[in-house]
């Protein structure tokens, strides 16, 4: 495993919050996770071996929790929010904008690796849906207009990019 | 009732220009007073203090804060831990992300307090994954308050020591149920506990006696313990005290998050008069009170209730009372105080599969019947909404539904049930008349 010294610290640090290491179970794929991109067979067994449990406690965690993945994603991380109050106000076609933008279908990555775009449960913003989260920054009031801007900021971003 | 105004207690810095979530604002503010006289008391007059103020639990349940502290087994030798339960994940609110990005001082002074009346030597943040700032805001006010001794070794140069730690979910609803939350703070999957014997207070965090609370809860001890419970108990109605935040969204002019005494406003004033009623040209359907796992209410229907003082009412949705106690009384509930608002825009087929599809979503497959009947109500409404409606949809949907409730290991049984039960009830008329319409999903807004 090839991980950032950066992470690594966090990872011995995150060890040192509980009296039972298993706890750290979340914490280290977070981390693991945000230093490579997706969780692989190779980061699994890392894992389980640094907190002295066997690779099965750990796929258990990442076949359940939501935000755990296998494959890489995009460069940029789309997540629009699907339940009832961003429906209500119109997640759903802000969703399909997203889509148009990119071309690209629900929870793959785009022809040129540059977005994922998700449909996820209730974000917890629900008083300025549709909410739109954008890696980890969130946007609020997402109408089909400000969809269109925000995949535009993409794409530029993704034009200066080397 | 008098024109409600908004009592701003949790909420008095929240939006204030120039308040900013780091610690030197907070002690400008008189922050952590509270804790360095509270920490001169007897941890069991704090614990007296929250008795007597009749706080309940603003997580969901309603349940007494005072209470769970006294369940907690302090005679087991083991250490006692407290969870401060920052999963919201209930749809329809977004309290506890204000608390924590706009004030995160005021969460953890409350923790702090919470955790000397209960000898607590370690608490965790459970923070759901969706709130990566609002993680990176509590890590760092965490470390601004143990730069200042209020968190970690020798609080404020006592022999107390008790550190707090931020531990992130990773996007699952189940984690908000407390055992559940426990299971997964242990490193596993949240499946939750069957109680008995896994009540927290006694057999929690590592088998050991654990007090999980919503931070919106926590954040209410401060001000107890700075006003006093007798104080706090003045505020709000009977058995339903002090402030709470109601959080409205949906079909409203001003959705948003608004505090206010506890039942000392009716659900028609917060829509209309607090955030402006219904759009232009549109008129309120129906309403769920207290996140999307409440019965919803059809505007229009009646409720014979009994009054506390033992005489009858006869009242209509808008007259409802926003408390825990009236609002079951109208076969609903207060829950998480996430109020989603629906206008007649919506067909109700279409509302209900949107929330089918969330439970389904959810559900943590432990227990046969949840796991089975959120897949088989998402199933049924998804087919009513492309095309396939039959007419005996809302006999099915309600049979599955009631086998569901009361047949689990939680109460996520009966938060996926609850929505089918009431929507088919309610609105039935419009489940026959999907199915003789054959009508497709092609509304003003799609839900699906």
């Amino acid at each position: 495993m090839n991980l950032k010294p950066d992470t690594l610290r966090k990872i011995d640090e995150a060890i040192t919050h509980y009296p039972v290491k298993r706890s750290a179970a979340l914490p280290l794929l977070h981390l693991v996770q945000e230093d490579q991109g997706y969780l692989s067979d190779e980061a699994i067994e890392w894992i389980a071996a640094r907190l002295e449990l066997q690779p099965i406690n750990l796929y258990e965690l990442v076949t359940f929790y939501p935000m755990f993945r296998r494959h890489p994603i995009g460069r940029r991380h789309i997540r629009i929010c699907r339940t009832l109050s961003c429906a209500l106000t119109g997640g759903y076609p802000v969703f399909e904008e997203f889509r148009r933008q990119f071309g690209c279908d629900l929870n793959e990555v785009s022809a040129d690796g540059e977005v994922t775009i998700e449909f996820v449960e209730c974000l917890a913003s629900c008083g300025s849906g549709p909410i739109v989260m954008i890696d980890d920054d969130l946007y609020e009031n997402v109408d089909v207009a400000k969809a269109r801007v925000l995949a535009d900021k993409i794409k530029a971003e993704a034009a200066k990019r080397p | 009732m008098p024109a409600p105004v908004q009592r701003r207690i949790l909420l008095a810095h929240i939006d204030e220009p120039g308040y900013t979530s780091d610690i030197d604002c907070y002690l400008r503010h008189g922050g952590y007073g509270v804790m360095k006289r509270a920490i001169a008391r007897q941890p069991e007059e704090l614990i007296d203090e929250v008795k007597k103020s009749g706080l309940r639990g603003r997580g969901g349940a309603g349940f007494s804060c005072g209470l769970k502290w006294t369940l907690v087994d302090r005679k087991s030798g083991k250490p006692v831990y407290l969870v401060v339960n920052a999963d919201e994940s209930e749809p329809g609110t977004f309290k506890d992300r204000h608390l924590i990005h706009q004030d995160p001082h005021q969460l953890i002074e409350g923790i702090m307090i919470t955790c000397w009346a209960n000898n607590v030597r370690q608490a965790y943040i459970y923070i759901r994954g969706e709130f990566p700032q609002g993680a990176r805001i509590l890590e760092r006010a965490i470390q601004e308050a143990r730069e200042h001794r209020f968190v970690g070794r020798n609080i404020l140069g006592t022999a107390y020591s008790c550190d707090v730690f931020v531990h992130r979910g990773a996007g699952a609803y189940i984690c908000g149920e407390e055992t559940g939350l426990i299971e997964s703070l242990e490193g596993k999957r949240p499946y939750p506990r069957i109680k008995p014997p896994y009540f927290p207070a006694v057999l929690g965090l590592y088998q050991c006696p654990t007090i999980v609370n919503n931070v919106e809860t926590i954040c209410h001890v401060k001000h107890i313990a700075d006003m006093g419970g007798d104080a706090f108990a003045r505020i709000g109605t009977p058995n339903n005290t002090g402030t709470r935040i109601y959080c409205v969204s949906g079909h409203v002019r001003r959705p948003g998050y608004y505090e206010f005494e506890v039942g000392r406003i009716t659900l028609g004033q917060l829509l209309y008069e607090v955030c402006g009623g219904p759009r232009p040209g549109r008129t309120f359907k129906a309403v769920i009170p207290g996140g999307s796992s409440a019965k919803v209410l059809k505007f229009g229907e009646r409720f014979r209730v009994k009054l506390r003082e033992g005489s009858m009412a006869e009242w209509s949705v808008e007259d409802i009372p926003l408390d825990f106690d009236y609002l079951s009384a109208c076969g609903t509930m207060g829950g998480s105080g996430g109020v989603i608002v629906m206008d007649d825009s919506v067909n109700m087929v279409e509302a209900l599969a949107n929330i089918n599809a969330f439970y389904a979503h959810e559900s943590c497959g432990q227990c046969t019947p949840c796991r089975e009947g959120s897949l088989w109500m998402r199933k049924i409404t998804t087919r009513m909404v492309h095309g396939g409606a039959r007419a005996q949809d809302g006999e099915l949907l309600q049979s599955v539904a009631d086998q569901i409730a009361g047949r689990t290991v939680c109460a996520f049984g009966e938060a996926c049930a609850w929505p089918t039960q009431s929507f088919v009830q309610k609105f039935g008329d419009e489940f026959r008349q999907y199915a003789e319409t054959k009508k497709t999903a092609k509304p003003v807004t799609p839900l699906v």
